[in-house]
């Protein structure tokens, strides 16, 4: 492994390949990215099944059941049905925003995935600011979001997207710097590195930054109790209500995408990716991400939803002093006690976490109050 | 430093939306999310109930009363035929009035229950407080459908009684839903209300003075959760209330949380009214001996019950021929909602869909 190439090098990213792997890079980087999206797309699929099944569990019903074995199919049934229907574009849309919004909302979330290393080796480009590519890329989804609360000129919409914005500055920040920690023990933005360095998983390291994290990604992909944005009791549907066809399918693509991406990253950064015993490591990325979207799950089909101005204050009142006292733990220990065991370090940290959170809850309103008129 | 110009914006909730809970339509002015004004605006579901009903019979009436609060119909049968009798002077038999209040207080309890399973969905919950209230709901529905064969719309009581005598197999089913009823209250309770995100939303929002509640002349549990002590089936009680012993739950300031509370122990005192009911529930006769052809003397006759909305009062006029002259209804749901303006002004347009789900209105009623 070559260290210190900064930034895209296809000779780099070639020699990740196996060495028996055929063609040159660009053939490579074309099955690579067919295999990619294919990965992503049977993922979602999976993913949405388990989601209503899993959902039906929680609400006292079956879930789907009729559309294959165990309504496997039904997530298939779905697109079809949204494939087919009839496209409609409102007349007084701004039409090029309009058309463009669940292209800049897809295609980011799929371009993430050539960081996120599936095994080892098996990763498109292993960038080595991979984590800083990571975060970029994620954050333009808002963009196409805002794009399509704008476009579709409807007043719903707009609210839906402005709640996005308002979002996205609230929760990015702990997001980051929760991820600071894990660099930090790692030393390397690359995320392949950060799975080889996880001899034990970081969750067990970094407890607070896996809690700030976790929360912060359910911002991201406009999970409850985040789903501010779509939120189907105040404006309907938010961003997408004036979306139907296959718009609305991308848009639902890329929604779910984030959610496979979400979870990819959870346990690529703290679950211990790939590695783990006798099963083949593909299979334990797998099953990570599935367990990571399961917690997930239930916590959409339990919470109730934030206001906005809580959301807010819970991100730059709760999340945010959280994602810095971890840093500054973090920091602390691998300067001053570098030598130390991990497992005292594991004890710690879950010590201090556990303390911290439920004090820090204890004394934390998101509050809010009425407006004067 | 340019100032750009600001304006506020009208949004219409409805009357095609997901937490109207009907087709309520509301009119709101927002200057971003926090809510300058809004003016409700209702008759989607209007159907002239009232107008309707003086071209029928007095029996004929009965299942129009059932279309009012249509999650309620067993409430809404019972202050039309207590008004007929007053007008009639039809004497009901003991058992009757038992089987009545039984009836009543199930009801109370299914519509808290959806209340408060509507209350969860307005507050982004996915559904699933809503499906476990409404599994103890269907238990109160299969009752009801053991004793009239209808789930929704009852059409069970009659002047001078009540339509069917109940069946051998109902007193064990209800004394089981009985006894089971506590232990699913306490359960959601907890799982409800000791979630912060839920006190969040709820505490604080809303709120509505007691002056106000009074001034406004809501009822129910939005009133009592204001804090006034004011309930029907105490200050002016009809039927047999007065055999049994129950508290009056009350609010302190009347937000949200408060509603929220005072229909939860609400529930557990109907559940305590309904043991005391089996208990004392007397043999005998369901259906007083009256004419299918009633021809009330003429005069006027104003009856209300303490509905699980608020008070329901029924005002008819009788001109000494077979159809009411005049019939007019004290809709709660109607009443409790002009309160809704003060009490959202202010707050978020999240907050605005919250209070509205803690008044608990049923369209059918408002727009009758």
């Amino acid at each position: 492994m070559q260290a210190n190439v900064t930034g895209f090098n296809p000779t780099f990213a070639y020699n990740t390949l196996p060495p028996d792997w055929p063609g040159n890079f660009w053939l490579h980087w074309l099955i690579f990215t067919i295999i990619l999206i294919a990965f992503i797309i049977a993922t979602v699929i999976m993913f949405i099944w388990f989601e209503r099944r899993l959902i039906g569990r929680f609400q006292i019903r079956l879930g789907p059941n009729r559309v294959g074995p165990f309504g496997l199919f039904q997530a298939i049934a779905d697109v079809v049905k949204i494939l087919t229907k009839e496209d409609i574009v409102p007349q007084k849309a701004d039409k090029v925003v309009f058309w463009l919004a669940p292209l800049v909302a897809l295609v980011p979330v799929l371009m993430v995935f050539a960081v996120v290393p599936l095994q080892s080796g098996a990763i498109l480009v292993d960038l080595d600011i991979g984590i800083l590519y990571v975060l970029a890329l994620s954050s333009i989804v808002s963009i196409g979001i805002f794009m399509a609360g704008w476009g579709s000129n409807n007043k719903y919409s707009i609210i839906g997207a402005m709640r996005d914005v308002a979002q996205l500055i609230s929760y990015e920040i702990p997001l980051v710097l929760s991820i600071v920690g894990v660099v930090l023990l790692t030393g390397s933005l690359s995320l392949s590195e950060i799975v080889r360095a996880q001899n034990i998983p970081f969750i067990l390291l970094q407890p607070i930054g896996f809690f700030v994290f976790f929360i912060g990604s359910l911002a991201e992909i406009n999970r409850c109790p985040f789903d501010l944005v779509e939120a189907e009791s105040e404006i309907i549907a938010g961003y997408n209500i004036e979306f139907s066809g296959s718009k609305f399918a991308a848009f639902f693509l890329a929604e779910y995408s984030e959610a496979v991406l979400l979870s990819a990253l959870t346990a690529t950064l703290f679950l211990g990716g790939w590695s783990g015993p006798l099963l083949p490591p593909f299979l334990w990325l797998l099953i990570k991400m599935f367990a990571v979207f399961a917690l997930i799950v239930w916590i959409r089909s339990t919470l109730p939803r934030f206001r906005i101005d809580q959301m807010m204050a819970f991100a730059w009142k709760f999340l945010l002093p959280l994602a810095l006292i971890n840093l500054l733990l973090t920091s602390l220990q691998i300067v001053f006690w570098p030598e130390a065991s991990s497992w005292i370090i594991v004890l710690l940290s879950f010590a201090i976490g556990i303390t911290l959170i439920l004090v820090w809850s204890k004394s934390f309103k998101p509050g809010g109050n009425k407006v004067g008129i | 430093m340019v100032t750009l110009k600001t304006e506020p914006f009208v949004i219409n909730l409805g009357p095609v939306h997901p937490s109207t809970h009907g087709v309520f339509r509301l009119r709101a002015t927002l200057d971003g999310e926090v809510v300058l004004d809004i003016e409700p605006i209702i008759g989607y579901l209007h159907r002239g109930i009232e107008k309707i009903a003086e071209g029928r019979n007095y029996k004929q009436d009965i299942p129009l009363t059932d279309r009012l609060d249509y999650v309620a119909s067993m409430s809404n049968n019972l202050p039309y035929v207590m008004a007929v009798e007053k007008l009639a002077e039809i004497a009901v038999p003991e058992r009757a009035e038992y089987l009545r209040i039984i009836m009543a207080e199930m009801q109370r309890i299914a519509s808290h229950l959806l209340a408060v399973g509507s209350l969860a969905n307005d507050l982004g919950t996915f559904f699933t407080p809503f499906q476990y209230m409404f599994r103890e709901r269907e238990k109160i529905v299969d009752l009801f459908e053991m004793v009239c064969g209808q789930r929704l719309l009852y059409n069970y009581m009659r002047f001078g009684g009540v339509s069917h005598d109940i069946p051998d197999e109902f007193i064990p089913a209800l004394s089981k839903l009985v006894s089971t009823m506590p232990g699913f209250i306490d359960e959601y309770d907890q799982l409800l209300a000791e979630n912060e995100i839920l006190l969040a939303r709820l505490k604080g929002v809303g709120i509505l003075p007691k002056e106000l509640a009074i001034n406004s002349s809501v009822s129910g549990p939005v009133l009592r959760a204001s804090g006034v002590e004011w309930d029907i089936r105490k200050v002016d009680s009809y039927s047999v209330y007065d055999r049994f012993k129950f508290d009056i739950p009350t609010g302190v300031i009347g937000d949200c949380y408060d509603r929220y509370r005072v229909r939860i122990q609400e529930m557990r005192q109907s559940v305590h009214i309904l043991e005391q009911a089996i208990e004392q529930l007397p043999a005998g006769e369901v259906l007083a001996k009256v004419s299918p052809r009633l021809k009330p003397p003429g005069g006027e006759a104003y009856a209300h019950i303490e509905a699980p909305k608020g008070e329901l009062g029924f005002y008819l006029v009788s001109d000494n021929s077979e159809k009411p002259y005049r019939m007019h209804i004290r809709a709660p749901s109607l009443i409790n909602l002009t309160a809704l303006r003060e009490m959202v002004i202010g707050w978020k347009l999240a907050d605005v869909i919250v209070t509205f789900g803690s008044i608990d209105i049923c369209l059918g009623e408002v727009d009758r």
